[in-house]
């Protein structure tokens, strides 16, 4: 059993274009853990989430990530995922004309193959999805529609969280899952994502609001401000910033040590 | 081009004409006069030029320097060389009529399956036997010959096909129109003329296909016209397949009846230059036209699509989807013109070309334009031009889908948007092969070290 941290982030910088939006993150995530990170608009969240996850147009600008001890910031995003990390988006495109089981099935044998792992055939390709959709209540012929497309808000998320149980990845970023929700969707997505941990795996949890931390119930809250971690707590912290806003936080951590 | 050189272009045509009026059988008294007023049509522009509006973006200039000639005497075509060519359908029951540069071939043709109820005929053939009815019809769709490729068809047209269908008869088996060019490099252009009435309450799907047995440079420039009597229904799926060499420049009519269905299809593959032009009038109310198409062009080739829907009468809905994905220095060309007449009301149309372009080099020029004289009615009209979406890569390469899997994906749902639309099953999950398999050979494809 490993004691290196599942996620490390050292000292992170990344912008765009010249300006830098994470000024230096440390984060450490153990397997097993959940981690939650909070922040008003414009802290960086999203761009975390994508530096992360490996989309391109982002400078890095110092800083390493290191994921079950590898440096991924040289990786593509497939090869990412290939290692294990899976991103759920804020705002999950819609591909017209890709059909959600045919892509599901080239994205979990992609997974495979890059793994040496057996390739699933259609038939136990089909049987495995089946139980994952059970999971998350979603409708069968939802399988046979085009990715996202004519999909809800909600039946978006769930379609995130849907992959995430297909492709079974150990660990996984949720960017602001909970956006656009109301409670009845943000319930059965939380249910799905809680169904999925376990002691190997890790998720972190990006959200705007509190309530979400109701139901995916954190080890650890950070809080984010203006591109660094200014604040880190149990999951206490969550509902001390529900209630008091993030005016504290930012004026405690701007005092001189 | 000089005036004088646009001269001897038209008299080598002058010339050939002349050769087919002195060559019997002449056929009814009709016919000639037909013939003239097409040639006169000819005579008048010559080959299209870049200085005419329609012919804009399509240069012609490698069908000038071909000079092309009139396949008028007949070749026969060998069962060997039939059976050692693959086409669409080719071990399914379909009713198949093979033609060679233009003229029809009985003996490689398979009409076991077809009802006796239905008539199919060489066309030369129904000239002969079904002239009087016949005089009606023939040549009555094309607005005066409105392009001078029609115009030349006219002029010259051998043999082709006529095929009727009684009122109220469902044929299921589908027609295949497979249309071969020999490509024996004589730079003989071929005339195929197609005429197919559908009567009241019929329905069929036919098949057109082109391809050439060898590689070579020639024209083929076939005119069908299609007469869609009231609530009859045509499924019609056209796969150009030429030589890349080749020449294609086919002009399709159709005349659609009350409350029909009008479902035409376009799947151009090859050619150097080729073109479809397409006027559909729409002659009776609650009808329904669509015109669907895929195009796929690499290389230096050139796909050109024209179209005019006509909307004669009110209540009537018309759709035009017409996708292409164009690689290395390949152009395509699109013109759908929508007239939408004054007593049309409650129109229904819509028009859509999509480009995706695959190559730094790859263009598109689309023009839409829509003419509306009715005040009660529904038009929209969309043209992209663009490549494939970086968004939609980034979400597949997050779930572990390598970035060139990703953009086939892509574009095979790009594709499919049209394929899709084909209602025959069968056909359609063919022709969604063939143009898999066609795209794999595109040079976007050919190194898997993609950016």
């Amino acid at each position: 059993m490993s004691n290196q941290p599942l996620l490390r982030i050292n000292n992170l910088q990344a912008g765009v274009e010249g300006r830098a939006i994470l000024k230096g993150i440390n984060l450490d995530i153990n397997a097993g853990e959940v981690h939650a990170i909070m922040g008003p608009n414009g802290s960086g969240k999203s761009t975390l989430a994508s530096v992360i996850a490996g989309r391109e147009g982002y400078e890095i600008l110092g800083g390493e990530i290191l994921f079950k001890g590898e440096d991924i910031l040289e990786m593509e995003a497939d090869e990412r995922a290939h290692l294990g990390l899976f991103l759920a988006f804020q705002y999950p495109v819609e591909i017209p004309g890709v059909n959600t089981t045919y892509f599901l099935k080239a994205a979990i044998n992609e997974t495979r193959k890059a793994r040496g792992e057996k390739e699933l055939d259609a038939v136990e390709f089909l049987k495995f999805i089946k139980t994952k959709a059970k999971l998350l209540d979603l409708p069968e012929d939802f399988l046979k529609r085009s990715l996202n497309v004519g999909f809800s808000g909600g039946e978006k998320k769930r379609n995130e969280i849907f992959q995430m149980a297909a492709l079974e990845p150990i660990m996984a970023v949720l960017d602001e899952t909970d956006s656009g929700l109301d409670i009845d969707a943000l319930k059965v997505v939380a249910n799905g994502v809680n169904q999925l941990r376990s002691p190997e795996t890790s998720q972190l949890v990006i959200t705007h609001y509190q309530r979400l931390l109701d139901y995916i119930v954190p080890d650890v809250v950070h809080v984010l401000h203006d591109g660094r971690i200014i604040k880190t707590g149990p999951k206490e912290l969550a509902l001390e910033l529900e209630d008091k806003g993030y005016d504290w936080v930012i004026q405690e951590a701007a005092q001189p040590a | 081009m000089t005036e004088t050189a646009q001269l001897t272009e038209t008299d080598a045509w002058l010339e050939a004409f002349e050769a087919l009026e002195q060559s019997p059988p002449q056929g009814p008294a009709w016919l000639l006069p037909l013939r003239k007023a097409g040639l006169a049509q000819f005579a008048k522009t010559g080959l299209p030029t870049l200085k005419d509006e329609d012919w804009r973006f399509t240069n012609v200039d490698p069908i000038r320097q071909l000079q092309p000639n009139p396949a008028l005497t007949r070749s026969d075509l060998d069962a060997t060389a039939l059976n050692q060519i693959t086409y669409p359908h080719k071990d399914k029951d379909t009713i198949r009529l093979v033609l060679l540069d233009g003229h029809y071939q009985a003996d490689l043709s398979d009409i076991s399956k077809l009802p006796g109820e239905v008539t199919i005929l060489s066309l030369a053939q129904a000239i002969t036997e079904k002239g009087d009815s016949l005089e009606k019809h023939l040549g009555q769709y094309t607005y005066q010959n409105d392009n001078p490729f029609a115009a030349l068809n006219t002029a010259f047209f051998q043999d082709g096909l006529y095929i009727h269908l009684p009122k109220k008869f469902q044929l299921d088996t589908p027609i295949h129109i497979l249309n071969l060019a020999s490509g024996d490099g004589s730079g003989a252009a071929s005339f195929a003329r197609h005429f197919i009435h559908a009567e009241a309450f019929s329905k069929c799907t036919i098949l057109e296909t082109y391809q050439a047995i060898n590689d070579a440079a020639y024209l083929s420039a076939p005119t069908s016209e299609f007469l869609v009597d009231d609530e009859a229904f045509i499924e019609h799926i056209k796969v150009q397949d030429e030589s890349e060499k080749a020449f294609h420049i086919a002009s399709i009519y159709a005349n659609i009846g009350r409350a029909a269905h009008f479902h035409s299809h376009y799947l151009t593959l090859g050619g150097r230059i080729s073109r479809n032009n397409i006027r559909t009038k729409l002659d009776g109310e609650g009808l329904e036209a669509v015109l669907n198409g895929l195009y796929l062009s690499d290389g230096d080739q050139l796909s050109d699509h024209h179209m005019i829907v006509d909307h004669a009468k009110p209540h009537c809905d018309s759709h035009e989807y017409f996708n292409g994905i164009l690689d290395d220095r390949a152009r395509g060309v699109f013109h759908g013109r929508i007239l939408v007449q004054q007593i049309a009301q409650k129109t229904d149309a819509k028009q859509t070309n999509k480009n995706l372009l695959l190559s730094d080099d790859a263009t598109a020029d689309t023009k839409p334009q829509l003419e509306i004289y009715a005040d009660d009615v529904k038009c929209t009209h969309g043209a992209t031009i663009g490549q494939l979406d970086d968004e939609a890569i980034y979400y597949l390469r997050t779930r572990g889908v390598p970035k060139p899997v990703a953009q086939r994906m892509l574009v095979h749902a790009f594709a499919g948007e049209i394929i899709d639309r084909i209602g025959h099953d069968t056909l359609r999950e063919e022709l969604d092969e063939l143009v898999w398999k066609r795209l794999e050979d595109f040079t976007h494809f050919q190194s898997e070290t993609n950016d």
